[in-house]
């Protein structure tokens, strides 16, 4: 790798136009947005202003975002979230574990069957399950030839729950999966042979093992999951709002700015918070590993 | 005991046990069976979409002769191969950029580059929204002629995307054998003769895949869109999301089957193009 000075002109010619566009496109965008997160709906001649803002004038959104009502809804998208994510990691171990374990020929396929939904619109995902669960869909048509429902098991939580499973699953198999296959399967026949039971050695030799693989999926599921807006709206509806329809309708519905900018700062700390621990998490078992 | 165990059954075979099988069939059961319905209740008689009562195409002809869902596929499509053309050069100046020079707070700078890889989307669009109702770029775009209107959406479908050619074009650069452009050099070619005959080509395989990555993003955004588009700019996501709100119906799983359709096609094209680097390694 060569040092910058040695090629001034490439390195610029290079590096100007994507930091160009990410700044002009992205920083200030969010630039604007943390602006607007300080600030209140203009007063005109005592109404409140449609369009017109007072810019910086405190931190009154973010005091606000703070009210019981928005608590409650930023700790139910955070249960939600790791409800989902918990889930995820359940059905993902045994996935990830038994494509390792698979003969080589078979294990290509395999990942590419579990990535591939991953691949199709999430909204189109969405919807075959709306197709699904609703009212007059295909399970409660199966669970009528038995005698059973009609049950309404879409708009509540256990439909956004599903809905999150369904869609990040694969962000938690591929972490899994690459530690997995690293692991050294010799320390597993030696826990084995030392007379440890199966259950045993996978909970106190492969899991302890793999737990770089389990928190990189944990922090790739949950980050978004909090911040999924299009799930818990298509499923939950009104009953199961979670901080994005928030924002969303204050963005839309509600045309409340300020407000909206303030509630997005807080997702964009959560997130940020997320990713420090997955990062503190790699330091130290960086120190520890085999 | 170990003379007792046949073939797949020794206590490292756990591919072979049954319940892992079992465990194994039903996730993808659960995984596949709803879109599998939606791809085959497309070709379903039935208008309310719930019994088999017979195939027909039907739904494609009204999806076709529905000249709003035609309109907003039309626009997605041409927003994505625009989009996919610029964030496919930023994506690889920045994989350049990122591959061949030292630099200081080179490690903020990655970090910063995969800023728009990992912030909420949601996010992103609202304040995409904000930037551009307030810099009244919304408002100049909205009065161009098509396909111009589509320039915000475009801008923010380049940024979302670019971060991720980068990653792609640049894990394909970490194979380049250096003593090329070396030899190249001392052989005197010049510093863009080497750049168009000898990079190039090599990347070209993750640039390509890249480029199909940059595609599916973007044909596949809703949330950004939903927030960046204006009213009269629907794009087939967006136009699907307002046929969702209203119910079920064997038109829209017509429309989906040929968005998936379209989305996998490219994904495992792109999967194939990635796959050589590993092969020429050896």
């Amino acid at each position: 790798m060569e040092n910058w000075k040695q090629n001034p002109r490439v390195f610029w010619t290079l590096g100007i136009p994507p930091s160009l566009w990410l700044l002009a496109f992205f920083i200030i965008p969010l630039g604007f947005l943390f602006v607007m997160s300080f600030s209140d709906k203009a007063m005109v001649d005592g109404q409140v202003s449609i369009t017109g803002y007072d810019y910086l004038t405190g931190f009154t959104n973010y005091i606000r975002a703070f009210d019981s009502l928005y608590l409650g809804i930023m700790w139910k998208s955070v249960w939600i979230s790791a409800l989902a994510t918990a889930l995820c990691l359940l059905t993902a171990y045994p996935i990830a574990f038994g494509i390792c374990f698979a003969k080589d020929k078979w294990k290509p396929l395999l990942l590419l069957l579990v990535v591939l939904p991953f691949w199709i619109n999430l909204l189109i995902r969405t919807y075959a399950l709306i197709a699904v669960f609703r009212t007059q869909g295909y399970l409660n048509k199966i669970l009528g030839w038995v005698g059973l429902g009609p049950y309404e098991m879409l708009y509540n939580n256990f439909a956004v729950v599903f809905g999150l499973v369904y869609v990040y699953m694969p962000f938690m198999v591929l972490p899994l999966y690459a530690t997995i296959e690293r692991l050294d399967k010799s320390y597993l026949e030696a826990s084995l042979d030392l007379g440890g039971s199966q259950f045993q050695t996978f909970m106190r030799v492969t899991v302890p093992l793999t737990m770089p693989g389990i928190i990189s999926g944990i922090i790739l599921v949950f980050i978004p999951c909090l911040g999924s807006f299009l799930t818990p709206d298509l499923l939950g509806g009104a009953n199961a709002l979670m901080i994005g329809n928030v924002i969303e309708r204050q963005f839309k519905a509600a045309n409340d700015w300020p407000f909206g900018s303030a509630l997005s700062f807080l997702l964009m700390y959560a997130t940020f918070g997320a990713l420090a621990l997955r990062y503190l998490f790699t330091l130290r078992s960086k120190g520890v590993d085999v | 005991m170990a003379a007792q165990l046949k073939p797949g059954q020794g206590p490292l075979d756990y591919g072979s046990r049954t319940w892992l099988k079992v465990l194994f069939a039903a996730i993808f059961f659960v995984l596949y069976a709803p879109i599998i319905t939606l791809v085959a209740f497309s070709f379903n008689t039935d208008k309310r979409g719930v019994v088999w009562r017979g195939f027909t195409l039907d739904n494609y002809t009204k999806a076709w002769n529905n000249a709003s869902l035609i309109e907003a596929l039309t626009n997605s499509l041409v927003i994505a191969v625009i989009a996919t053309v610029i964030a496919t050069v930023l994506g690889a100046l920045t994989a350049l950029l990122m591959w061949r020079f030292r630099f200081p707070f080179k490690g903020a700078y990655e970090g910063f580059m995969a800023l728009p890889i990992v912030i909420p989307e949601i996010c992103m669009g609202v304040a995409l929204l904000l930037f551009f109702v307030s810099s009244g770029m919304m408002g100049l775009f909205v009065a161009l002629p098509w396909p111009l209107n589509l320039g915000n959406i475009i801008f923010a479908h380049v940024t979302f995307c670019f971060p991720f050619v980068a990653v792609v074009v640049r894990s394909r650069l970490v194979g380049f054998n250096r003593q090329l452009e070396e030899a190249s050099k001392d052989l005197g070619a010049s510093e863009w003769q080497t750049f168009w005959s000898i990079i190039v080509p090599f990347m070209k395989p993750g640039l390509i895949a890249g480029a199909l990555l940059a595609f599916t993003l973007s044909l596949d955004d809703f949330v950004i869109t939903f927030f960046t588009s204006g009213p009269e700019t629907v794009t087939f996501p967006v136009k699907v999301y307002s046929l969702v709100r209203r119910g079920v119906s064997p038109e829209i799983n017509a429309a989906s089957t040929v968005l998936i359709v379209i989305t996998v096609v490219a994904t495992v094209l792109a999967m194939k193009l990635q796959a050589p680097p590993k092969a020429d390694k050896g």
